[in-house]
């Protein structure tokens, strides 16, 4: 199976490797997956006091297309607002990367550490969780 | 100069020797006879070719030509020796004992016949890989007919006590058979010195065509029989009708003889190469190597790099024709199966990788593939979020992880 160019060049070149003070109330963080199913994810963002996401981090254990996956999401979140963070739907990733239907679950896992951060960054601030991790 | 990518996925198939293809080349036009035919020349010269074949293939293994059985490769041998011992042999037991690591063309068959009727036990393997010798004592029952032990284990290499184990099997009056694909041509093979009643191997692994293999069937102390999966002309003893692959059969045969006469000095090469690889990749951090070290094929490595996952690493070493102990393709995300029953954590298997080193590997190869392994595993683990925690001493085990 080959992998696709966009694939090719987030994991030859990722975005945003790195990781954020998850000490801090403005830092929200998402780790999501298990070891032994080969992929785990974590993301993290930083967010203003606009509700806007200043900067977006990951580190990623996992095949290409989990680094792929995880390097775009951050590369969308920046700039953007929480609420509109939350629209990031795993099947925009699926299309942006050309991800073969069995790399999907790379792109559920990837929503779903956004979802993650953005609810971590929600509770500790004193705000509700927003949605139900899928 | 060095050429990419390299192949060093060589337990998956090798490559042809050049002197094989030559020598399988007029039988696919000139020579193109039924070896079947008895009326004219065109039969005959296939014929004799088949004849030597035959004897080129026994001579490695120190078997009798007449012992020689073809087949289309090492999983129609398994087939055929299995589901032909069970047939054979209802009337004297059931029972089959065969080991957990063993390639999916035993495992499978073993799983079909007990839809048949058939009892098997699945052996589990100690954490090196080898069979635990008194376990296997303990399992063989009275209705025991056969006994099915892998020589080479193709993910890991680990090479089984043959000898021992084939003579616990006739001990208790069982037959032995072995799945020895990935061992003939790469070791010495011998079986009236290893006790082997039946054995499973294949072209495509030792610098032969792919498509065709044989199983060997002991004639003598005891005569082994085993009931045909294939009806037709009769070939082959009548255990396995269909017309004779002369060219493939040609291919396996001077595959062999290149082998006897060259294996000895070939893997001390091999295994120097290989030995170097396996002592370079382990002096990077949390490396580790999987399967016994001392009884083991020489052209394999399979090393686990914690923290990375194998698929990942793949890509990293683009120019590398590995494989890997990582299931991420496979629709059930299940990791190596093999490495899993060596009690590995599902992590360190999806963290594998395994080398296969071939006749035509150059240490010019083994240096480049040891700089980009070390480089893209230590690109991988400044990616990954366990290094990171493992490097804090957060132990991963405290951490309850979402499946998903």
């Amino acid at each position: 199976m080959a992998y696709s160019e966009k694939v090719i060049d987030h994991y030859t070149n990722p975005r945003n490797i790195g990781t954020l003070d998850k000490g801090k109330n403005t830092v929200g963080t998402g780790l999501v997956g298990a070891p032994e199913c080969g992929d785990v994810m974590r993301l993290q963002i930083e967010v203003g006091e606009d509700g806007v996401i200043q900067d977006a981090k990951f580190k990623t254990f996992g095949c290409g297309s989990a680094i792929a996956s995880s390097s775009l999401a951050t590369e969308w979140l920046k700039g953007k607002s929480i609420d509109d963070a939350m629209k990031i739907d795993n099947m925009d990733i699926v299309e942006e990367l050309a991800l073969p239907p069995v790399k999907i679950h790379c792109s559920v896992l990837a929503e779903d550490a956004i979802k993650a951060a953005i609810n971590d960054y929600r509770t500790k601030n004193g705000l509700p969780a927003l949605e139900e991790i899928k | 100069m060095l050429k990419l990518p390299i192949y060093l996925d060589n337990n998956a198939t090798t490559p042809m020797d050049p002197r094989v293809l030559e020598a399988m080349l007029p039988y696919f036009n000139e020579r193109f006879g039924n070896a079947a035919s008895r009326s004219h020349s065109f039969g005959w010269t296939a014929e004799e070719a088949v004849d030597y074949a035959r004897e080129q293939i026994a001579a490695l293994i120190g078997a009798n030509p007449k012992e020689i059985i073809f087949t289309s490769g090492a999983t129609e041998a398994d087939n055929l020796a299995i589901k032909g011992v069970f047939e054979m042999y209802a009337e004297k037991g059931k029972h089959i004992i065969t080991l957990v690591t063993e390639h999916k063309a035993v495992l499978d068959t073993c799983k079909h016949i007990e839809k048949l009727g058939a009892e098997v036990t699945y052996l589990g393997v100690k954490e090196d890989g080898l069979v635990d010798l008194d376990e296997l004592e303990k399992a063989i029952r009275p209705d025991t007919i056969l006994v099915s032990v892998m020589y080479g284990n193709n993910e890991v290499g680990v090479v089984q006590p043959i000898k021992e184990i084939s003579a616990i099997a006739h001990k208790h009056g069982a037959l032995f058979m072995t799945d020895a694909t990935q061992a003939v041509g790469k070791i010495p093979v011998d079986v009236n010195a290893d006790g082997i009643d039946l054995m499973a191997f294949s072209a495509h692994k030792m610098y032969g065509p792919k498509g065709v293999g044989a199983l060997y069937v002991r004639r003598k102390g005891p005569r082994v029989k085993v009931t045909a999966q294939m009806d037709g002309g009769g070939h082959e003893r009548g255990m396995r009708s269909g017309t004779l692959n002369v060219p493939g059969i040609v291919g396996l045969g001077k595959a062999c003889e290149i082998a006897r006469l060259e294996m000895a000095e070939e893997s001390v090469r091999i295994q120097k190469l290989r030995d170097k690889l396996e002592a370079e990749l382990l002096t990077v951090e949390e490396s580790y190597l999987n399967g016994n070290k001392e009884h083991r094929l020489p052209h394999v490595a399979n090393i686990s790099f914690k923290y990375v996952e194998g698929e990942g690493l793949m890509m990293g070493v683009k120019d590398l024709a590995v494989s890997s102990g990582s299931a991420c393709t496979s629709a059930s995300l299940e990791p190596s199966y093999v490495l899993k029953s060596l009690g590995l954590d599902d992590e360190l298997a999806h963290s594998s990788l395994r080398f296969g080193l071939s006749r035509f590997t150059t240490e010019e190869e083994i240096d480049y593939a040891i700089d980009h392994v070390k480089v893209a595993v230590e690109k991988l683990r400044d990616m990954s979020p366990l290094w990171e925690m493992f490097k804090e001493g957060i132990d991963l085990k405290s951490i309850e992880w979402q499946d998903h």
